[in-house]
């Protein structure tokens, strides 16, 4: 698959601090690609780097292959993660200036905006000043905003931040038909659970290092821990775990379900198969529940982080 | 539209529409037309009091003496004891009563006399009565060593030197300072702009960083274009201000002397009048000095390079501003700033008032016509005493470079200032920052 963006070896020093230390990230062409890591990693310095609002001290980013040039920033929609608006200005001013600053013609603009008020469910706010706003209300706009000129590449930092659970949605699902539609999509969250949903390959930096990336199934693969989630009815119950406990790892669990079973965490060895141990299970009793136990975003990322 | 236009027409649009920008537009005329008017009326007040000094003259010379004026009386009084002219002086609500003694000899007056009043009494009559006093005793004096007063008064001869140039161009020793009053008008007046407008520019650079749209604009704009925009579209609120100050001034001013029949002008004329008598009976001759010394004037000139020097040095020193609002993260952090910036201009005042009228083309003057910051005022005033057009086109060339140089410097600042983490700033950093 070709790449939309990449970026390769990035340095960057502010003084003696360290923000990024040859970083290198390859960024799919069409895909939602997440940029993780702890507070502080240099995650918005490598953000900015890409919108040219800092340049690195080393290192190339390529967009189409091509390297960067001050007009690319007509093809980057950027939602930065410390946003706002200009005070006194009403909301529909703000976003015809803030749209034609993109290069974007006064009909061309309205036109976008009144598409995109219309869609976010925000039209009658157009003469509405930005002080009157909730600050959910002027997150929407400064999404409008950022995704009205059409870019091909839209980099989203913490966009979920200071929305309720609904409007997250909404955003989330524009997000990913914004995907649909051809855009690829950079974007940097601590949220685990929209990495989750939307995602498909990440990043994770830690202390200026990347510790991480690529295909963001892949690294679950490599991750999973041959481990399985086991609920059983033996027939003999008073030593099935003394038995178990010889032939495997085996640590308790619980999980809901409407039997009484015994309910384990069962981890297998590398080259030992899962038919054998479905097979072994079986034969100690009614076996009710057999699950992989898949290691979540969350749980990558902090471990990871903690190994590193 | 390309980004500039868009910038300056938004900070224009933001600066005119804000509330406290219009209200202040116009009521500022108001309060100023408002103070003049009550400042002539008062003085208008005073002026129609009429004052009764009472005379009580023992020695017999001053009598009938001293002469009115439209505001004070002299009322002379005789065969009176000092006690009972002072009980009825005080009675009558009189000003004040002047007792002249009788003394043994002319000299003796210096310390004889006394003046009695309420209170104490105002500067103006007192030098009035005092020079009555002093010009009699003199010539009482003069006679005295039989000398004839009126003789001397003939024989004094005033010196009035003409001045002409070797092309044959008429002028005057009024010239210089007349030359001077045009880069010193220039100063002041870019003075007032700076000291009215400068704080505002710092604000609308800081505007973007306390809204916290800094890197929403920064990543559609570059930051030479922004701090541009916003000195341009500040500047021309300013100036829309401005020109809304002196044209309502003017129509007020006319309403209320037409109305109230208050001459606004008539403090300012009162103090012309007494210019001109203290320069005895030649104000004519002065008039036509300086109509004559206009009239050398290199006009065309004069106003292009006025326009082009101020709004240079405006545009100059806004870009300071602009570079202190670029470097700080907030107002509060800008006060100290303002007298720092304006000492330059003031050193160029200086250096206009005591250096180019001794030397307009010394080195002294000649190198701070060149230097951006104190060239709008220098060179102004040097272009009066002839500078080759060179000299100016260069020294304004300097000026526009200067700007875009601070401009620029700017930006850097302001990129850089605002993703710096307080880091503090190497001279290797700085470097890095100029590169970028």
């Amino acid at each position: 698959m070709k790449n939309l963006l990449s970026a390769s070896n990035i340095y960057k020093s502010f003084g003696e601090f360290h923000a990024l230390n040859n970083i290198t990230i390859e960024v799919p062409t069409g895909s939602v690609f997440g940029l993780l890591g702890p507070n502080g990693a240099g995650k918005t310095t490598l953000l900015r780097i890409i919108n040219q609002i800092t340049m690195p001290d080393q290192g190339v980013v390529l967009l189409d292959g091509q390297p960067l040039k001050p007009d690319d920033i007509r093809h980057i929609g950027y939602l930065p993660e410390e946003r706002g608006l200009y005070k006194s200005m009403k909301v529909g001013e703000q976003a015809m200036y803030l749209a034609q600053l993109k290069g974007l013609s006064k009909a061309q603009a309205k036109e976008r905006l009144k598409f995109w008020f219309e869609r976010l469910e925000i039209d009658g706010w157009w003469n509405k000043k930005i002080q009157e706003l909730s600050k959910g209300m002027a997150q929407k706009i400064q999404f409008v905003v950022t995704v009205l000129h059409q870019p091909k590449l839209l980099i989203f930092d913490e966009p979920f931040s200071g929305f309720d659970p609904i409007n997250a949605n909404l955003i989330k699902d524009e997000i990913l038909r914004l995907r649909d539609e051809g855009a690829t999509i950079i974007f940097s969250t601590h949220r685990m659970e929209s990495v989750e949903e939307m995602c498909d390959h990440i990043a994770l930096i830690h202390e200026a290092n990347k510790i991480l990336d690529g295909k963001l199934i892949d690294i679950k693969r490599a991750y999973k821990s041959n481990t399985f989630k086991v609920g059983l009815l033996p027939t003999n119950s008073e030593n099935v775990q003394s038995i178990l406990n010889e032939k495997f790892e085996v640590t308790p669990t619980s999980f809901k379900t409407i039997n009484e079973e015994i309910q384990y965490n069962i981890k297998i060895k590398e080259n030992d198969s899962v038919n054998d141990l479905v097979h072994y299970l079986t034969s100690l009793g009614q076996l009710t529940h057999f699950e992989e136990v898949i290691p979540t975003a969350n749980d990558i990322f902090i471990e990871t982080v903690k190994n590193n | 539209m390309n980004h500039l236009s868009l910038i300056i027409k938004r900070e224009y649009l933001n600066k005119v529409k804000n509330k406290s920008f219009i209200i202040m537009t116009f009521l500022s005329p108001l309060i100023m037309v408002g103070i003049i008017t009550l400042v002539s009326y008062l003085s208008q007040l005073n002026n129609d009091t009429v004052n009764t000094i009472e005379v009580l003259d023992e020695s017999g010379l001053f009598i009938d003496y001293f002469e009115d004026t439209e505001n004070l009386k002299y009322k002379f009084i005789t065969g009176v004891a000092l006690i009972d002219a002072k009980y009825a002086s005080e009675k009558s609500n009189n000003y004040g009563l002047l007792y002249i003694p009788k003394t043994a000899n002319i000299e003796a007056f210096s310390e004889a006399i006394t003046f009695y009043s309420e209170d104490s009494p105002s500067l103006s009559v007192m030098g009035a009565i005092e020079n009555t006093i002093e010009d009699k005793v003199n010539t009482l004096k003069l006679e005295q060593a039989g000398i004839d007063s009126e003789l001397i008064k003939e024989l004094r001869i005033n010196i009035n030197t003409k001045l002409e140039t070797f092309a044959g161009k008429k002028t005057s020793k009024l010239g210089s300072g007349l030359k001077l009053a045009f880069g010193g008008f220039a100063g002041y007046l870019l003075f007032m702009f700076i000291i009215i407008y400068g704080n505002m520019i710092m604000r609308s650079v800081i505007e973007e960083k306390t809204s916290r749209i800094i890197e929403v604009i920064i990543s559609s704009v570059k930051p030479m274009k922004l701090l541009l925009g916003k000195i341009f579209g500040t500047s021309l609120a300013g100036i829309t201000q401005f020109t809304v100050w002196v044209v309502m001034i003017m129509v007020l001013s006319t309403i209320v002397s037409s109305v109230f029949g208050i001459d606004t002008g008539s403090v300012q004329s009162q103090q012309q009048e007494l210019l001109v008598q203290n320069s005895g009976g030649e104000s004519q001759q002065i008039i036509t000095d300086v109509m004559m010394e206009i009239n050398n004037l290199p006009m065309a000139n004069l106003v292009i390079m006025f326009l082009f020097f101020f709004i240079g040095g405006y545009l100059l020193y806004s870009s300071l501003y602009a570079a202190i609002g670029a470097a700080v993260d907030s107002e509060t952090d800008t006060q100290q700033f303002m007298l720092p910036i304006l000492m330059p201009l003031i050193l160029g005042m200086y250096v206009g008032f005591f250096t180019v009228i001794e030397n307009p083309h010394g080195t002294v003057s000649q190198v701070f016509s060149y230097i951006p910051l104190t060239s709008p005022v220098v060179m102004l005033m040097r272009i009066p005493f002839g500078v080759p057009l060179w000299q100016q086109i260069l020294s304004l060339v300097i000026l526009f470079a200067t700007f875009m140089a601070t401009v620029w410097f700017a930006a850097k600042i302001y990129r850089v200032g605002i993703l710096m983490y307080g880091k503090k700033a190497s001279y290797k950093e700085i470097v890095k920052w100029l590169k970028y």
